[in-house]
């Protein structure tokens, strides 16, 4: 069941000469896991903010072609409407987080929503001990790192349960071991919630072990979608410059050199294990 | 040259960031500085172009301490990159903002222009001279920023998470272009999380964690280490993973780059048929 459905969304920020994303038509799944990669500058994150309703409604400008949220249409609907159904975390932290302690910024969303004291406080200590952040609770957000900063604003995502999540480089502030770390807490989120996941994200090393889908972006059109094996050996998505991860590119580089493994691996697991099938067999 | 030595810090609010820091950063040098958010990267390197002033110990700058001259003279050696390019831009347009400095400078108009054209045609945003930062993708900023400081030309180049918001071909362009700094006898410091880079770029690494120096080293000794990449919340690339669960064939586990990778492969299979 289509949880998002585009139809050639075109959109024009107020002064732009041209369109930020044109003609774009993607259609986004209940329960998927997508990749939303392509250059810097190709429209990602302005699609995200079509997702939410941010634009057009706060960015205003010139919004073309149709687009369905949770069944709600978004030109019709409000942002707050459509919050209910659609979390989305900012690529920078620090224009997401405005509170005076990281616990209020949590919380923010639901008392909005009106929910009852004792279950907004489940819901918020909940998120916070998913973000890994519970002993932060007091701090104001300002003094964090640029890394806790990050677990905030995705923390203050997930106290909402929202159906689909949004996330822009959520772990470009962390290190790698914090990166793994919310990257299986999404994963979680999605296999075990069924919540929906968009993230737009470059490093594939990262993110394609968990995805079903990877749709490619270039100059404002949606130019590739597939499964992460899809995209990773289609030469469009090289050409592009999309980040092939390097336990594919290890696949890539031997095959050039006439050994072939059994299947084309895209994590480091399915790699090592075709390596060794190959070699205690040779 | 960079000289720290027995470098404490502690900000105001008591917290206690860098433990006593030994470390001299040769001209021309690249060096990659990573570990766990919170181990004090930031700090460090905010020290370099005399952001912050040592609590105790000193930090040399060609010689002279970061004490004795003011961060507007040190800028014109040292110039910092953000790792939030929003705390560094402000100008109406792309052009002024990479100009502001050199004007501050002193430089004459025309060397100004040179050095406009210059940074905009090498980070690939001239398209944008015009246009307000503000209207860019956060990668696209974070560009702009990098070249409002590579337009004075300083020597030493100190880059908070530069990869960050990048695509693919902008982190090779950003690895080809750092290359060349090194090869003109500029210092390139990175502060970075991105592992996949500094196996590409391999340059030296120094792993942090809690306000200390874990190690330093070559990236293909440091970063193919599982217990002092788990002390510092790294993982290891993904090609030494691949290595690493290979361990048991007698391969080597030291393995950072994909061509190697493949050429062992390789000459494993040959030998064994």
């Amino acid at each position: 069941m289509a949880v998002i459905e585009t139809k050639d969304l075109t959109y024009t920020y107020p002064g732009a000469t041209k369109p930020s994303i044109q003609d774009v038509s993607v259609t986004i799944n209940k329960g998927d896991f997508v990749i939303l990669t392509g250059p810097s500058g190709c429209g990602k994150t302005t699609l995200c903010r079509t997702f939410n309703g941010l634009v057009p409604h706060f960015y205003n400008g010139i919004l073309e072609g149709e687009i369905t949220v949770a069944g709600l249409k978004v030109a019709d609907h409000k942002i707050h409407e459509l919050a209910r159904h659609v979390g989305l975390v900012f690529q920078n932290p620090e224009n997401q987080l405005f509170a005076l302690s990281v616990e209020k910024d949590v919380a923010f969303g639901l008392e909005n929503s009106a929910m009852p004291r004792d279950e907004m406080r489940k819901r918020v200590d909940w998120a916070l001990q998913m973000a890994g952040i519970s002993e932060l609770s007091e701090r104001p957000p300002h003094e964090l790192s640029g890394g806790q900063q990050q677990r905030v604003a995705i923390a203050s995502v997930l106290s909402m349960q929202p159906d689909i999540m949004v996330l822009d480089e959520p772990t470009s502030f962390l290190d790698p071991v914090g990166a793994e770390k919310i990257f299986k807490v999404i994963n979680d989120l999605n296999k075990k919630l069924g919540i929906t996941i968009i993230i737009v994200e470059h490093r594939m090393d990262l993110a394609a072990k968990y995805a079903n889908k990877v749709i490619v972006m270039n100059e404002g059109t949606v130019t590739l979608t597939g499964t992460p094996r899809d995209i990773f050996t289609s030469e469009k998505a090289r050409l592009i410059g999309v980040g092939i991860p390097k336990a594919t590119k290890l696949y890539q580089h031997l095959k050039r050199q006439g050994v072939t493994l059994n299947n084309v691996p895209v994590t480091t697991e399915e790699t090592a294990n075709l390596l060794l099938e190959m070699l205690k067999h040779d | 040259m960079i000289e720290v030595k027995d470098l404490h810090f502690s900000y105001p609010t008591g917290l206690e960031a860098l433990k006593g820091i030994n470390l001299t950063v040769e001209d021309g040098e690249f060096l990659a500085i990573m570990g766990q958010n919170g181990a004090g990267k930031t700090t460090l390197v905010k020290h370099f172009n005399g952001l912050l002033k040592p609590t105790t110990g000193e930090v040399l700058v060609n010689g002279t301490s970061t004490k004795d001259i003011s961060v507007a003279k040190l800028a014109r050696n040292v110039g910092f990159v953000f790792q939030n390019p929003d705390h560094q831009l402000f100008s109406e347009s792309v052009e002024d903002e990479i100009a502001f400095a050199l004007k501050n400078f002193g430089f004459e108009e025309e060397t100004i222009k040179k050095q406009v054209d210059w940074a905009l045609n090498l980070l690939d945003i001239e398209h944008y001279r015009k246009t307000s930062p503000f209207m860019l993708s956060g990668g696209e900023r974070k560009r702009v920023a990098l070249a409002s400081i590579l337009a004075w030309d300083p020597q030493v180049i100190v880059m908070d998470e530069p990869t960050i918001g990048q695509d693919h071909q902008q982190k090779e362009k950003l690895q080809q272009f750092i290359m060349q700094l090194n090869s003109q006898r500029k210092t390139v410091v990175v502060v970075t999380h991105d592992v996949e880079f500094v196996a590409e770029c391999n340059p030296r690494v120094i792993l942090m964690s809690q306000g200390k120096i874990l190690v330093t080293g070559k990236a293909e000794e440091v970063l193919t280490n599982p217990k002092l990449v788990a002390q510092a919340s790294i993982v290891p690339p993904q090609i030494t993973q691949i290595f690493l669960k290979l361990a048991d064939l007698g391969l080597p586990t030291d393995v950072i780059d994909v061509h190697e990778a493949t050429k062992i492969l390789l000459e494993h299979l040959r030998r064994r048929k």
